[in-house]
């Protein structure tokens, strides 16, 4: 009975089955569901940054031409969600469905106006009269961390929401001995995740089941049922949420959020379906935003470059509360627990503060902490390789931890099994040139131009199983799916899986996975996901958990269901079990023409009265959690190349390179996509991408015209190699992938950037690196004068 | 204030009786349920919601559907052969893997129809120009600049 032993599936490029109904136009997302009788509603946001409500009038708002209702958070009698955390220094926020007493950020919901279509609603909003006392505004994360700073969450009786220090090995003594020290004050402004499709629900309720259907943009289904039970009391048995189509994420679907709330309350008050959908206003002032840290770093090197010692401080703003589930600690504790990327470095400190200030929350964005953790890190190793004259390719190979050193304990506590770092090194340099970018670069040199060379390596813990929270500190488990596969009366296989897809393609790859391990080819096999009524628990996709935690659970539902059809078989062909062997949809009897297809067994079982003793009948259908207990490695070299226009300091990409190992790959098509897209993320982060608030809290990048995101005029072609290299030892050889792009790429960027301007004595320290800021940071350097900000 | 309009939608006539403000991308996901048209920023920026109005691709989010009147309006739903077979550009989408979340897709199959039609698209540079008014935030642009290499390839007659 073993399976096929050599993969046949796994590996294979074949086309995503997703995509004919996305490209006929035939996608089912959100927005697409217009259930009969549904009522469109419009919130009334914040316009201030902090304020006292005083008073919301909405009696004018009833009277509005088709407006069914209006609420305020006392209206729709919630209970409030806090995100916890085993944290010491940490304090939760409350996440209520619309704004109480207080509003925090301009763009919080503060009123809900339902009616018959969204013209209507958000007409009525005029209407409402809503009296504010502004409250004061600590708009700047250094001075909201003061301590004479106003509170923004008086109960908590300071803005530093979390706080958190360690120090491992002889730091002090590390940079006492230290023949060099490289540091920086680096910032990561705040940036967007931007999905193109904005957030969106629709929410149903069953008066004759007492039930909620909630159809939501969420990448985390799982945690969503969990909070919109808490928050309206009922029980899981009433309340199903569907993530249907879900239009990208990046971290931005994958939190819980007011208006999630308030659409599930509002739908059980009104025993009607409420849809909302958010415009690109509502997207880019709303919706959880990303970074924004500053990271003050220093790093202590021998003569011959060995890293010694490494100390940090990180003040991130997290904005305007804790977000659930995740909490304030998401962002910048893993900013510190990433910062020495794949190095040996035996001595580190790191101190670190996420301070709330009145903006939109901060929550998950692909990488979360390891690219400002990388772009920080990265940064200090080329400063390093410059001060002691070597190469930066060599610098890193010589610190990077070795293959005979793993599993490697960093000095933040994290646990690297053995992953490929000097073998990705290694190979980004040649796939991707690295001598022919430097000979490049001397003639660019010679004749004037600003052409520069950058490297990042970086290091990422993935598919996080249950002795470590994805979150630090978080009491949900993250640790674990579940998959339940079963052959019907009919043959068919269907596949159900707790994660919730929103562009990568899971359900074209998991059943690449389950087709080689229950041997049918994948086209036989159904799968379903981003439905709560599918499994009894889960929680979701993010993390980079989804190939190895829930491939790791569909191979074993599927080795249970295969181990059920062989049993099944062989009482049915009266054959020893140990001959029979299944393939493309048929158990066969080794080494003969004789065998029973799926569809027969299935009869067998569950038609044909009398063939398999009652005894022996068993379902087919099984049922397996997968948890990987740890974490496993992933890590890649980024190699980039560009130059700097000297008229107008556009930057542009002239060459990039990835090597990246993420172990065994289930769909060699996809991961490239991946890598890609993720790198096209971080280009835009380097360059483009930036959210602005003034110092009143006002928003000041609320269009694409004001946020921009990279075109396809600005992305270069993306060379990628995947060495050959040892597997991880999870159950099947798959570490997590779909973050990487966006890890390395800002500070490769970074690093060709400042490769470029290193003979004008500019240094990058601070992203998005825009013309603007490449001006002033060259006339400053140049020693011209230009005006003031 | 409300508008009688007749508009050719797909090959289909439709008259209607349009609010004056209504936009063109909500007659056609909302009156006509239409929803493979997809609105990303409703300001014409991010080229989701591009249809072909009288051939030219266009912003449905940034046209009122009273201004078709008389038109000849085409949506992703048409690409498609009646028996469901993708046409070769959809086709080519799929193979270079050109969309993953498929939100911005719509948008830029018909952006694509249109360039396709009218542009010479003799070189990379030119390709990724002119996709330069459509947003893809999961690709980097990578299949859909392939895709729409190998349909001008197809196009000419050369091998994609």
């Amino acid at each position: 009975m073993t399976p096929e032993l050599r993969p046949r599936f796994i590996g294979a490029r074949l086309t995503r089955r997703e995509d004919a109904r996305l490209l006929a136009g035939l996608g089912a997302f959100t927005d697409d569901h217009q259930p009969a009788r549904c009522l469109h509603v419009a919130f009334r946001r914040s316009d201030h940054a902090h304020a006292r409500i005083v008073a919301i009038d909405t009696g004018a708002v009833l009277a509005a031409p088709g407006v069914a209702a209006v609420f305020r958070v006392q209206d729709l009698d919630p209970h409030p969600l806090h995100a916890a955390s085993r944290m010491k220094e940490y304090h939760a926020t409350e996440l209520w469905p619309l704004a109480r007493d207080v509003v925090r950020y301009v763009g919080e919901p503060v009123v809900a106006v339902v009616a018959t279509s969204r013209y209507a609603a958000e007409d009525a909003l005029d209407r409402l009269d809503i009296v504010y006392t502004p409250l004061p505004v600590a708009s700047d994360a250094v001075a909201a961390a003061a301590p004479d700073a106003p509170l923004l969450f008086p109960d908590a009786g300071t803005n530093i929401l979390v706080a958190r220090g360690f120090s491992r090995g002889d730091v002090d003594g590390g940079f006492a001995a230290a023949h060099a020290v490289v540091s920086g004050s680096f910032r990561l402004h705040r940036k967007s995740p931007a999905a193109l499709e904005p957030r969106a629900i629709v929410a149903e309720w069953d008066r004759a089941r007492n039930a909620l259907t909630l159809r939501a943009t969420t990448g985390i289904p799982g945690v969503l049922r969990d909070a919109v039970c808490a928050c309206l009391d009922l029980p899981g048995s009433r309340v199903r949420v569907i993530a249907p189509d879900v239009g990208g994420s990046f971290g931005a679907k994958g939190s819980v959020y007011p208006e999630e709330l308030a659409l599930a309350l509002i739908a059980r008050k009104l025993g009607r379906p409420v849809k909302w959908t958010a415009d690109r206003l509502e997207d880019l002032a709303a919706t959880s935003q990303a970074w924004d840290a500053r990271i003050r770093a220093e790093l202590a090197l021998t003569a011959d470059g060995s890293f010694l010692a490494l100390r940090a401080e990180v003040l991130s703003d997290i904005g305007a509360g804790s977000i659930y589930p995740w909490t304030a600690a998401l962002e910048p504790v893993q900013v510190v627990s990433f910062l020495p990327g794949p190095y040996r470095i035996a001595a580190y400190a790191a101190r670190v503060r996420g301070v709330a200030t009145p903006k939109a929350p901060t929550g998950p964005y692909r990488g979360v902490g390891r690219p400002a953790a990388t772009f920080a890190m990265e940064r200090l190793v080329d400063m390093a390789a410059a001060r002691l004259g070597m190469d930066p390719g060599a610098l890193r190979a010589a610190n990077m931890v070795a293959a005979d050193e793993f599993p490697y304990r960093t000095g933040s506590g994290l646990i690297w099994d053995r992953a490929g770092f000097r073998e990705t090194l290694d190979a980004a340099c040649e796939a991707g040139d690295y001598a022919g970018l430097r000979a490049q670069q001397a003639a660019a040199r010679a004749a004037g131009r600003w052409f520069g060379v950058g490297l990042a390596s970086y290091a990422e813990l993935t598919g996080i199983g249950s002795r470590i929270s994805v979150a630090p500190g978080m009491p949900i488990n993250t640790g674990t799916e579940t998959a339940s596969i079963r052959i019907d009366a009919t043959g068919a296989v269907t596949a159900d899986f707790g994660m919730a897809a929103h562009g990568q393609g899971l359900e074209t790859t998991l059943a690449q996975v389950v087709a080689d391990r229950l041997g049918c080819p994948p086209e036989m096999i159904e799968i379903r996901q981003g439905d709560t009524a599918l499994l009894a628990s889960s929680t979701g996709t993010y993390a980079s958990r989804s190939a190895v935690i829930a491939g790791g659970a569909g191979i074993a539902a599927a080795d249970a269901l295969r181990a059920k059809l062989v049993r099944a078989a062989a009482l049915l062909l009266e054959a020893a079990e140990t001959d029979l062997v299944v393939a493309d949809g048929t158990v066969r009897v080794a080494g003969t023409d004789r065998g029973l297809s799926f569809r027969a067994i299935a009869q067998a079982v569950y038609a044909e009265m009398g063939r398999i003793p009652r005894a022996q009948r068993e379902e087919l259908q099984a049922t397996e959690t997968y948890d990987p207990y740890l974490g496993t490695a992933a890590c890649a070299t980024h190699l980039a190349a560009v130059e700097i226009d000297p008229q107008t300091y556009e930057i542009r990409v002239r060459a990039y390179h990835v090597a990246e190992d993420c172990g065994r790959i289930i769909n060699p098509m996809i991961v490239d996509g991946q890598v890609t897209g993720g790198v096209a993320q971080g280009i835009g982060a380097a360059l483009l991408e930036e959210v602005v608030y003034d110092a009143a809290g006002q928003l000041q990048s609320a269009s694409f015209v004001d946020y921009l995101l990279p075109t396809a005029a600005e992305i270069p072609t993306i060379g990628i190699s995947h060495p050959d290299l040892p597997l991880p030892e999870n159950i099947g050889g798959f570490r997590g992938m779909g973050e990487g792009g966006a890890i390395g790429a800002p500070a490769a960027v970074a690093n060709a950037v400042a490769d470029a301007l290193a003979p004008l004595g500019v240094t990058i320290t601070e992203l998005p690196v825009t013309p603007e800021r490449l001006f002033r940071l060259i006339a400053r350097a140049t020693g011209q004068e230009i005006a003031d900000d | 204030m409300t508008y009688a309009i007749t508009v050719t939608v797909n090959g289909a006539q439709q008259h209607h009786q349009v609010d004056d403000r209504l936009l063109l991308v909500d007659f056609l996901r909302d009156t006509l349920g239409l929803t493979g048209t997809h609105i990303g920023c409703e300001h014409g920026v991010c080229g989701a919601c591009t249809v072909l109005v009288d051939g030219l691709s266009t912003r449905a989010c940034l046209m009122l559907a009273a201004q078709t009147d008389g038109a000849v309006v085409e949506t992703v739903e048409s690409l498609a052969a009646p028996d469901g077979a993708l046409s070769l550009l959809q086709e080519l989408f799929c193979t270079h893997h050109a969309l993953q979340c498929g939100f911005c897709t719509p948008g830029l199959l018909m952006t694509c129809v249109d360039l396709l039609r009218t542009r010479p698209l003799a070189t990379e540079t030119e390709i990724r120009t002119a996709l330069s008014g459509n947003l893809c935030r999961c690709t980097g642009y990578a299949g859909i600049v392939a895709a729409l290499a190998a349909a001008v390839a197809a196009r000419t007659g050369a091998t994609p």
